[in-house]
């Protein structure tokens, strides 16, 4: 700082900077002491930094430090360490088939914790905390199944998911939208609907039944069938039981005869491995009713969703 | 020299001129080295620029302040890449203007979420959260819903990206409203130039509409 003759303050005893201002002075306070060792410190610091961790960048590279720390080794350093941990599951997943891991306690069990942990995180977004599924999204608790639930019918779902970006995804067929795309009027939907209603062995008019009858067979009868009895191989719903995607009230079944949502479920074959999909069929399998079904899988908590179709 | 300090304090100009070269000393050694060092241009295969859609509803996740509690950076810690996928990487945002990476997570990130989820859930999901996920916290977006988009100026949102380094071709500006349009009808797919465009990626399609695998009847 300025060394010439300082001007010394009466007031408080300090120095002044020497600077003036229309007349205000500032004085020359040291830094608290503290405060400079600190700001020593982290230069110091700055160094030490510099020779163990990347710092420096240059014209070809950068200083890579005596560390040679990396985010990017170190987290697939991590995830290897994560795969070796998993191995000796993941290889005796390979190896059996979906049956075999259901009928091996020790196996179904590993398979069954795994499942869990990737529904969780991935299914239950649609499907619901615990499987109940929504409006729209089916119920995986019950044992009613658009697209077939035996362990190899759920891993294929899986896998290439419906009306998805796979090419063999499920799903060629598709539920046309009646009233929407002028197919058919509205009296006719109207007529169709209580047809459908008197298939699920509810209370219908009986003149619009037999009004319809004519309408089911040329628009309906394809994929449902004569009897509304569906198709799993094509994903076709049955309708004569009480298990309703979209809703089972008459206003429902009018909406769905008239706009024909086709649910959507994306492929999974590219996010998860074999094993990982081979897990979540068990699990879910597992947590559905049936006939075959072998165990009980660990329950989830009770689902918030629950609500009937 | 160091008794010299009163000339860049008391001429305004000198002391401009000191902070400048200070500053840029800072600026080069940390910015300049990030235009050529391999490890921070590495290339990636498939990203491409948006379709004139896609700005749009990126637009639209801008304008919502989407970004205030999604990211769209999956960093890398095994924790996230064992959630989200693998760990973003800088040039799948380098056609962002300006990019949403984002460090404030109240919902989950959003970088690799795309085709995770069908398009009729988000719709189900914007227009109310709880409807599929009881324990959401996130605020609704329906009224989205009740007003078209208005992409009258999608030209000119192409040719402003153009100008500050994404290469829309001339063709790509030009055909922008076609492409847009195109993009939302399902319909569109084997007449339009959407793909030829901007690749086999870009989707066609709404939540409501039938997808490519109809049956020939119905298209």
């Amino acid at each position: 700082m300025s060394d010439r003759n300082r001007e010394t303050d009466e007031h408080s005893g300090v120095e002044t900077t020497g600077h003036e201002w229309d007349g205000i002075k500032e004085l020359d306070n040291p830094l608290p002491r503290w405060w400079l060792w600190v700001w020593y410190g982290t230069i110091a610091w700055a160094f030490v930094y510099w020779v163990f961790m990347p710092a420096w960048p240059g014209i070809t590279g950068y200083t890579k430090g005596i560390r040679g720390q990396s985010d990017r080794a170190e987290v697939s350093q991590e995830l290897a360490a994560l795969k070796a941990q998993r191995g000796a599951g993941e290889v005796k997943l390979q190896a059996a088939s979906l049956q075999q891991i259901e009928q091996d306690p020790e196996l179904q069990a590993y398979a069954l914790q795994v499942g869990q942990s990737v529904f969780g995180d991935n299914c239950a977004t649609c499907h619901g905390a615990g499987g109940a599924g929504a409006k729209g999204y089916p119920n995986l608790r019950d044992d009613v199944w658009l697209w077939g639930g035996s362990l190899d019918d759920i891993r294929h779902t899986i896998d290439v998911g419906v009306r998805a970006g796979h090419p063999q995804t499920r799903g060629e067929t598709v539920m046309p939208a009646f009233g929407r795309d002028q197919m058919l009027d509205e009296p006719k939907v109207a007529d169709l609907t209580e047809y459908v209603m008197a298939l699920s062995g509810r209370k219908a008019d009986p003149a619009a039944v037999e009004r319809a009858r004519q309408t089911y067979v040329d628009q309906c009868v394809a994929c449902h069938g004569p009897a509304g009895a569906g198709d799993a191989v094509r994903g076709v719903p049955n309708l004569t039981d009480a298990e309703w995607l979209y809703g089972s009230d008459r206003k429902a079944i009018h909406d769905q005869i008239w706009n024909g949502r086709n649910g959507v479920m994306p492929t999974w074959g590219g996010r998860f491995s074999a094993e990982t999909i081979k897990a979540l069929a068990v699990y879910i399998h597992a947590n559905a009713g049936g006939a075959d079904d072998v165990a009980e899988a660990p329950r989830p908590q009770a689902s918030a969703g629950g609500a009937g179709r | 020299m160091w008794n010299r300090h009163h000339k860049f304090e008391r001429h305004s100009l000198w002391l401009v001129i000191g902070i400048l070269v200070v500053v840029s000393i800072g600026g080069l050694v940390e910015i300049s080295p990030l235009f050529y060092l391999e490890s921070t241009i590495e290339k990636v295969k498939g990203v491409r620029p948006y379709t004139p859609l896609e700005q749009a509803g990126r637009d639209i996740y801008v304008r919502e302040g989407c970004y205030v509690c999604h990211s769209q950076m999956i960093r890398p810690l095994r924790d996230e890449v064992e959630r989200y996928g693998h760990y973003s990487l800088a040039a799948e945002s380098m056609y962002d203007h300006p990019f949403q990476w984002g460090s404030k997570r109240t919902g989950p990130d959003l970088a690799r979420v795309g085709e995770k989820y069908s398009d009729g859930w988000h719709v189900d999901h914007l227009t109310d959260p709880r409807s599929v996920v009881p324990e959401s916290n996130m605020p609704p977006y329906a009224f989205l819903a009740a007003k078209d988009l208005d992409y009258r100026a999608i030209e000119a949102k192409l040719t402003a990206l153009q100008r500050v380094g994404v290469p829309y071709s001339a063709a790509q500006i030009e055909n922008a409203k076609l492409d847009l349009e195109a993009q939302t009808d399902p319909f569109a797919g084997a007449t339009s130039d959407l793909r030829k465009r901007y690749g086999a990626k870009s989707r066609s399609g709404t939540s409501t509409a039938i997808p490519s695998g109809s049956p020939r009847w119905m298209r």
